[in-house]
């Protein structure tokens, strides 16, 4: 049988990669790969709780799924903007190397 | 009368400075104006003094600016006056082509009314306002020649020296009125019953109070400044340390004498000091080649007298000494003015000689001043020294023959000062030179002559001044006085008749017993180590402490928070993740 905590345990798995992704990795576009890896982890958890957290009545509380439609829609919006800023980065620094952009180091 | 001079001084200073001769004539006529209503006031049986409060704070302080017209002030006003009167007449002469004149009239009309201010004031505080403004005063008036490195550092003694006393005579008046909670000196008078019972306190007050005489009056140890003061005018000289300023400290005597009459150890001690000033001065006058300087060790000595006498529990004698004392040598000043500037400013007594027959009437005069300090019979001298030498014999043996041995060396070294001034040969140009000085000079002179011979009888003192009591031991004590002074002029004449230089050459007593490099090195000494701790102070404390140390505090936490500003992003994301993992351990598991 799967319980809440599998579905949990996936979820914290799964934010754990995602951020390590935005530590570890050098180009740009993987980390902001892993960002979106690490919303999606978080809508994983937020349904299961949907799933498995039932009222008196035996009737599942919505809310949580509605709130991830608001996550996917938020995430997508985020996409947009943040591409094109990493488009801005690219044409001024004319690379997407993380480590390359530190001019505001001491 | 009293603002009389002060107007004077203050028309001089505002309006008449660029007219010399105007000025000296505001101050001449200010100061007779006062000398006259101090003769009418002498003649009144009881002027009524009024006063006129200036700080009511009763019952905690009450400050009137008030008078006081007993007999004593009454004496004292005519002597203030009178020779104040004489000085500035003869100033006239003295004092003509100088460049300061005008400022030189205006100091001595202020001082006229400090002088004025202290004798006539009735409370503590009034006194002491005054006490201060006759020092400031004689700062100007020593400084008059200011220009002059000598002078300039004498005024500078004088004021300073004064200053240390004055210090301890304003912490005597703030005991003082502490105990009794009142400065008005007849007030305290009547509440000294409640302090008696505090001896301890009591000499502690009185030594603080005498304080102020020791510094205003010279005696030992603050009576540095008095030899040095010569570097004025001698009519300054005359006037503010042989007939007023330096009287001042033993009238402040007189006057609290109530005070000071119930403190027995307080006044052993300034019957002691009072001997040692007159030892000392007379022993460092036998050395000295100035003509002025002998004076001013001989002011020492006399003052030394009066103070003796006051620490003998007689203030009568005091007063009467100091009242010869006065005409006598202003009388002897003015005489050595005139010998001064008529000789050029000579003042060295082995430049000079053979001088009485050139300036007669200077050199009678000067021998009627010599005899009466002497103690010569029946000049004034003798009879007030005598009282003071008799009160001595029978209070404290001691004390006796040591005011014997003064009067002793008194007799010499003013005999040796005539014989080398006037008689042999002149040893110099400007002593060839010599003539009588202008009748200006002259007549001030002739007039203090007289009262320098007649002040001492008895008929004419007990007019002014209330006399000591008779004493009972005969003729014992006078003659012994007698003996002395002979001895004193015999040996002054036999050693230095008809030298061309001084025998004798002690350097401890011309030195004066080196008070001054003492005093220098003390000063610089302390100054030093003050000088050098401050460094210490500013240098390691407060500029490395205080200063470099917030900077670098600064500096040092600055580049620790730096270390946080790595500037990739990664870095920054790491940390956030940090940040968020604080947060829920500290929301959930705290």
């Amino acid at each position: 049988m799967l319980t809440l905590g599998h579905y949990l345990t996936v979820s914290g798995l799964l934010f754990t990669i995602g951020f390590a992704g935005v530590l570890l990795r050098r180009n740009i576009i993987i980390i902001f790969m892993s960002l979106e890896l690490m919303l999606n982890a978080a809508n994983l958890s937020l349904i299961a709780f949907s799933r498995f957290r039932l009222n008196v009545a035996g009737i599942p509380n919505y809310s949580a799924q509605v709130f991830v439609f608001f996550i996917i829609t938020v995430a997508a919006a985020e996409v947009a903007v943040g591409l094109a800023i990493i488009v801005a980065l690219y044409r001024a620094r004319q690379t997407t190397h993380v480590e390359d952009v530190s001019s505001l180091k001491f | 009368m009293l603002l009389l001079p002060f107007f004077a001084a203050a028309l001089i200073v505002f309006l008449t400075k660029p007219l010399p001769s105007l000025s000296s004539f505001l101050a001449v006529a200010a100061t007779l104006g006062s000398f006259i209503c101090a003769c009418i006031i002498f003649g009144t049986a009881n002027p009524q003094a009024f006063e006129v409060t200036w700080i009511d704070l009763r019952p905690v302080l009450y400050v009137p600016l008030g008078f006081v017209l007993d007999d004593l002030t009454k004496t004292m006003l005519l002597i203030v006056t009178g020779i104040g009167s004489i000085i500035q007449i003869y100033s006239l002469g003295y004092m003509q082509e100088d460049a300061g004149k005008s400022r030189y009239f205006a100091s001595l009309s202020f001082f006229m009314f400090s002088m004025l201010g202290v004798v006539l004031s009735n409370n503590f505080v009034m006194m002491f306002i005054f006490w201060e403004l006759v020092g400031v005063s004689s700062y100007l008036l020593i400084g008059h020649w200011f220009d002059r490195d000598t002078a300039a550092e004498a005024a500078k003694k004088a004021f300073l020296t004064n200053r240390i006393g004055d210090f301890g005579f304003m912490l005597g008046i703030l005991m003082a009125w502490t105990a009794t909670g009142t400065v008005v000196f007849q007030e305290m008078a009547q509440e000294l019953d409640r302090i008696t019972g505090y001896p301890g306190y009591l000499t502690v007050t009185v030594l603080l109070i005498f304080c102020g005489a020791v510094g205003k009056s010279a005696q030992f140890p603050l009576h540095v400044w008095l030899p040095d003061a010569m570097e004025g005018p001698t009519p300054i000289s005359a006037l503010i340390h042989a007939a007023t300023m330096v009287a001042a400290g033993v009238y402040m005597l007189v006057r609290v004498g109530f005070l000071i009459q119930v403190a027995p150890e307080a006044l052993n001690l300034i019957a002691w000091i009072g001997t040692i000033t007159a030892v000392l001065a007379a022993l460092v006058a036998t050395q000295q080649n100035d003509i002025k300087r002998i004076l001013a060790y001989s002011t020492l000595s006399q003052l030394g007298y009066m103070v003796m006498a006051v620490g003998l529990a007689s203030g009568e004698a005091a007063m009467f000494h100091l009242f010869t004392h006065a005409f006598f040598k202003a009388l002897l000043f003015l005489g050595a003015g005139s010998i001064i500037v008529m000789l050029h400013h000579e003042q060295n007594i082995w430049k000079m000689g053979g001088l009485a027959g050139r300036l007669g009437i200077t050199f009678l005069t000067f021998v009627i001043g010599t005899l009466a300090l002497i103690g010569f019979p029946p000049f004034s001298g003798f009879f007030s020294k005598d009282a003071i030498l008799v009160l001595a014999y029978e209070k404290n043996r001691t004390i006796f023959w040591l005011a014997l041995f003064t009067a002793f060396l008194t007799a010499f070294y003013m005999v040796r000062l005539l014989v080398v001034v006037f008689f042999g040969k002149p040893r110099s140009n400007p002593a060839r030179a010599g003539r009588e000085a202008p009748w200006v000079m002259i007549t001030p002179l002739m007039i203090l002559a007289l009262p320098a011979f007649a002040s001492g009888f008895g008929f004419v003192a007990k007019l002014f001044l209330k006399m000591p009591h008779e004493h009972e031991s005969g003729w014992v004590v006078p003659a012994m006085a007698f003996a002395a002074t002979l001895i004193g002029m015999t040996l002054a004449i036999v050693l230095y008749r008809r030298r061309e230089s001084d025998p004798l050459d002690i350097i401890l007593l011309r030195k004066a017993f080196g008070f001054d490099a003492i005093y220098a090195l003390l000063i610089r000494a302390t100054q030093g180590l003050l000088a050098t701790i401050s460094a210490f102070i500013d240098r390691w404390i407060l500029d490395m402490g205080f200063v470099r140390g917030l900077s670098g505090a600064t500096w040092g936490f600055g580049s620790l928070l730096r270390l946080l500003q790595v500037g990739n992003l990664q870095g920054y994301a790491f940390l956030f993740g940090l940040g968020i993992v604080g947060l829920i351990y500290f929301t959930i598991f705290r």
